[in-house]
């Protein structure tokens, strides 16, 4: 019951939301729906991790073996809270954004939130595949409607990017399902299959599977949408992609892909490993040459998700558990980062970092706030990333799937390195020393803004500081996820 | 119905008499699948089994909503408005008989029967030059391939051991396949091809569909092909299912070659009617993934393709024969200025790249299982899924210029709200096909497997 009310409640809102003509209207639902929805993940948090109230299941499509199931574990907590988190800071962040019949807009978002909760409570692989496509649809209006001047070509390369990668995946999911003594989608039937295929065919499903995600995350070389995707959105949209939707991509492998062709899960480990590590390099040295804001967040947004994936693919217990947590935080800290980038750019009108600077005398609450969430991102202990990325790296350093786990953690410590440099180089300049023609007339953020600022802040600290309740929430998975590997007895 | 424009000279008249006469068959036919025979007895030359029957409930349907939504604008194209409606009516007959026809001279007689009605229709634009040139290309092909029929037809009557038309006896349990047998099934194979509009036999389409009149356009491009697509399965089903070996790899080259052709070839074009044109290839690409497969899911999933794709496609054609530009950029703006219209387009649009929760998902979806069950050509599903995605781009771009452009797009004149109700009611029925296609396909489960 709790996940289908997580999937309904905006859905409806959402559709409601497009016969409010007024601005403040559609604001305040919007912002009313997402936290009814915070509310029932937090219940649902709150119960026993097998109460029957987490799940639910009902006929939908008999003859094609597709049921209507949907189910809330310890994976999909974590992510539903994510999300459930990031829409209503979202809403609160972007109130003074003008958007043209913002009615629509704010039913998109929610759209896309039905669509996004879907995908991570679904528990039916053909149900899977109708959310994936589902959240995509609302973001592609949104982005081609309130974008940037370029925004129809970028968006309409992302969503045919998007598109291919998982029709690909549908074909993988279709063979797997035709494979399935009971011709059943459900995720059970597909755990199932995973000593029934022969290594041979686990080879090539996996690509299939495998493509749709790595588009999503996105790791290199399939990156190229992502940049002018993320510059060319509206700022509020960057955010539903980069901090929740890329996460898709990452939850994907975790729960349809790990366990499913664990062969072909090792078989490929080292080749998708590498290109992961080759993306972070790429793309934290890439961040460092940007001037603009948008762009040089997106890179980095590349480089942490490489990590998480490489990690994935390392299979080892504590980077199992690294990658849950870490799609948490680099949900939250992005989120920090984007919600900067979009203050700095309402009040500036600009977001090229030579134009800006000596932002701290003028708005102090925001660089301090903002100090934080970079230092999270550059994982400084006592922050979440930390406690993320130590153990992504621990998971890396003791894989026992790969003979290059030395390599390939100093490579990818590199990446933090230069995550360093970015982003002190940014803050740098943005923020300390002189104040210029522009910036001399800024003023601090306002209430609302700072609110949702130090709400981040206080889950970073928190989550730095006493990870044990995620921890235990992600333990379950991670064990479950070893052994159907075939990594423990 | 020929005649009755002797009787009136009133248009609404003319138009109301077919909208009776369609919703008429709609209904014997619905009985018929209920289990209310007339016996005729037909020398077992047609068998109504629930297939043909669901074949002839969705051509029959579409063309009733194709009246309905365009029945006024069929008046702009001449003065014969009851002829019109009377050939469309003889068409109707040719496809009856096509999706249940057990032996092979029905099965031309069908065809001939839906081809030349349609021949004058394409032409029936008098004072247009491309309408003109339209109906003589496509007399001159169609005729070339009926004459290639009738040859294929002829040798199968020879190969076959007891010298017999009927499509179940022409196998006829011989263990391997004579030289005859096999030309005649690829000659029949080439100019069934060559109806529906698959590659390399395509060439006549983008100039007929494009010359003729939109509206008839519309009825050629869904209600005929689609039903020939049944009569296609049928055909290969009945007459040549025990030797499949030996033609799939000539319809899985040809479907490849269809999907290649009709949706590189469709991103090029300026005029949206060409697009469509060419779409419907492609489109037909995707259904002859069902002819490759044969098996029970392949033949639900062509009875849920006709279905989303004629919905789909007569909607759009009805909004773009209002419109004033065919152009992409005569769509510009569209969505400040008629908004239901581009919305139900939208919607329209989304079921035939199969994007989920239209039909056209459903349909696509059953199309690539089909083949997957079969187990063999993988490729081509891929390859198949590839193109889909190129079929993104342009359709897309009709969205893109509705809502993300700004222009002058606009219809000719102001639709009427019956207009846009039908519209909305097709974009319902749409989206119902995407969320439960069992609806419709709980019909056929029961009766396929005894087929």
């Amino acid at each position: 019951m709790v996940a289908v009310l997580l999937i309904l409640i905006p859905l409806v809102t959402g559709l409601a939301g497009f016969f409010f003509k007024s601005e403040g209207l559609a604001k305040g639902w919007a912002l009313l729906s997402s936290l009814a929805t915070l509310v029932v993940v937090l219940i649902g948090l709150g119960m026993a991790r097998d109460s029957a109230a987490l799940h639910f299941d009902c006929a939908w499509l008999p003859e094609l073996g597709s049921r209507f199931s949907v189910a809330l574990d310890g994976l999909s907590l974590i992510l539903t809270l994510l999300t459930a988190i990031v829409f209503p800071l979202i809403f609160i962040s972007t109130w003074r954004d003008k958007y043209s019949k913002p009615w629509n807009f704010y039913a998109l978002m929610l759209l896309s939130q039905a669509g996004l909760l879907g995908v991570f409570v679904a528990t039916d692989a053909l149900l899977f595949y109708f959310f994936w496509e589902l959240a995509l649809i609302p973001v592609y209006f949104l982005a081609s409607q309130w974008g940037g001047e370029r925004r129809i070509q970028a968006t309409f390369k992302f969503f045919v990017y998007t598109f291919v990668g998982s029709l690909l995946m549908l074909i993988g999911i279709i063979w797997i399902y035709s494979h399935t003594p009971d011709h059943s989608f459900s995720i059970k039937s597909f755990y199932a299959m995973h000593n029934k295929i022969s290594g041979k065919d686990q080879t090539w499903i996996f690509w299939l599977m495998f493509l749709a995600f790595a588009i999503k995350m996105p790791i290199w070389p399939l990156h190229t949408w992502q940049p002018d995707a993320y510059e060319q959105s509206p700022t509020a949209v960057t955010m539903v992609l980069s901090a929740v939707m890329v996460k898709m991509g990452v939850f994907g492998l975790i729960r349809w892909l790990a366990p499913v062709v664990p062969v072909g899960f090792w078989a490929w480990g080292d080749t998708v490993s590498t290109c992961c590590i080759i993306g972070m390099i790429y793309a934290s040295l890439v961040a460092i040459k940007q001037d603009d804001l948008k762009r040089l967040v997106a890179y980095s947004s590349i480089a942490h998700m490489g990590l998480m994936a490489l990690a994935v693919f390392a299979t080892d217990a504590n980077g199992m558990q690294g990658v849950m947590i870490q799609m948490f935080n680099h949900g939250i800290n992005i989120l920090g980062m984007w919600i900067v980038v979009d203050l700095i750019e309402r009040q500036f009108g600009t977001r090229k970092i030579s134009e800006l600077g000596g932002l701290a005398s003028k708005a102090p609450g925001l660089a301090i706030l903002l100090m934080i969430v970079a230092l999270a991102n550059i994982a400084l202990p006592l922050t979440n990333g930390f406690v993320g990325e130590f153990l992504l790296f621990s998971g890396v350093f003791s894989s026992a799937a790969t003979h290059y786990n030395v390599v390939f953690t100093c490579v990818a410590l590199l990446s933090v390195i230069l995550a360093a440099v970015y982003t002190l180089n940014m803050i740098g300049k943005v923020f300390f020393g002189n104040t210029n023609a522009l910036t001399s007339r800024g003023v601090d953020i306002k209430f609302n803004e700072k609110m949702v600022l130090a709400a981040i802040v206080v889950i970073i600290v928190f989550v730095g500081v006493y990870p044990k309740p995620v921890l235990e929430l992600t333990k379950e998975t991670a064990n479950f996820l070893l052994t159907s590997m075939n990594y423990k007895p | 119905m020929m005649f009755s424009g002797i009787f009136t000279k009133s248009k609404t008249a003319i138009r109301n008499t077919a909208v009776l006469g369609l919703a008429l068959l709609v209904i014997v036919n619905y009985a018929d699948m209920a289990g209310y025979h007339v016996e005729i007895d037909t020398h077992k030359m047609l068998f109504f089994d629930t297939f043909g029957l669901l074949g002839n409930a969705i051509a029959f349907v579409s063309t009733l909503l194709l009246v309905l939504l365009s029945g006024r604008d069929m008046e702009k194209i001449g003065n014969n408005l009851a002829e019109y409606f009377a050939l469309i009516f003889f068409v109707l007959c040719g496809v009856a008989i096509v999706t249940t026809f057990n032996t092979l001279l029905m099965l031309f007689l069908g065809i001939e029967i839906i081809s030349i009605p349609l021949y004058i229709l394409t032409g029936s634009d008098k004072r247009n030059l491309k309408s003109n040139e339209a109906a003589l290309k496509y007399f001159l092909m169609g005729s070339f391939s009926t004459g290639l029929m009738l040859l294929g037809i002829a040798f199968l009557y020879g190969a076959s051991t007891t010298g017999t038309f009927f499509i179940d006896d022409i196998w006829n349990q011989r263990p391997q396949v004579a030289p005859v047998f096999m030309a005649g099934l690829l000659l029949l194979l080439v100019s069934m091809a060559f109806k529906v509009s698959a590659a390399p036999f395509h060439f006549w389409t983008p100039d007929v569909y494009d010359g003729a009149p939109t509206v008839f356009t519309s009825f050629m491009a869904t209600i005929v092909k689609v039903s020939i697509f049944v009569g296609f399965i049928r055909l290969f089903d009945e007459a040549f299912g025990s030797a499949q070996q030996t033609w799939q790899i000539f319809v899985a080259l040809i479907a490849a070659a269809t999907l290649f052709v009709g949706n590189i070839t469709a991103v090029f074009q300026q005029s949206v009617k060409r697009m469509l044109a060419y779409s419907s290839i492609a489109q037909a690409g995707f259904m002859l993934l069902a002819l490759l497969a044969l098996n029970g899911i392949a033949k639900e999933g062509i009875i849920l393709y006709a279905a989303a794709y004629s919905l789909a496609t007569i909607g759009i054609f009805a909004i773009l024969i209002r419109m004033k530009d065919y152009t992409f950029e005569g769509f510009n703006g569209l969505a400040r200025k008629q908004p239901v219209l581009a919305a139900t387009c939208t919607i329209f649009l989304l079921s035939l790249a199969g994007i989920p929760l239209t039909g056209g998902f459903f349909a696509k979806y059953y199309m690539l299982t089909s083949v997957i069950a079969s187990g063999h050509y993988l490729w081509l599903v891929v390859f198949a899924v590839l193109c889909a995605a190129v079929s993104v781009y342009y359709y897309f771009r009709v969205i893109q210029a509705m809502y993300f452009k700004d222009g002058e797009g606009t219809t000719e004149r102001e639709p009427s709200s019956g207009f846009k109700g039908l519209l909305v009611v097709l974009a319902a029925l749409v989206i119902l096909l995407g969320v439960f296609p069992q609806a419709l396909l709980n019909q056929l489960s029961h009766f396929i497997y005894t087929w």
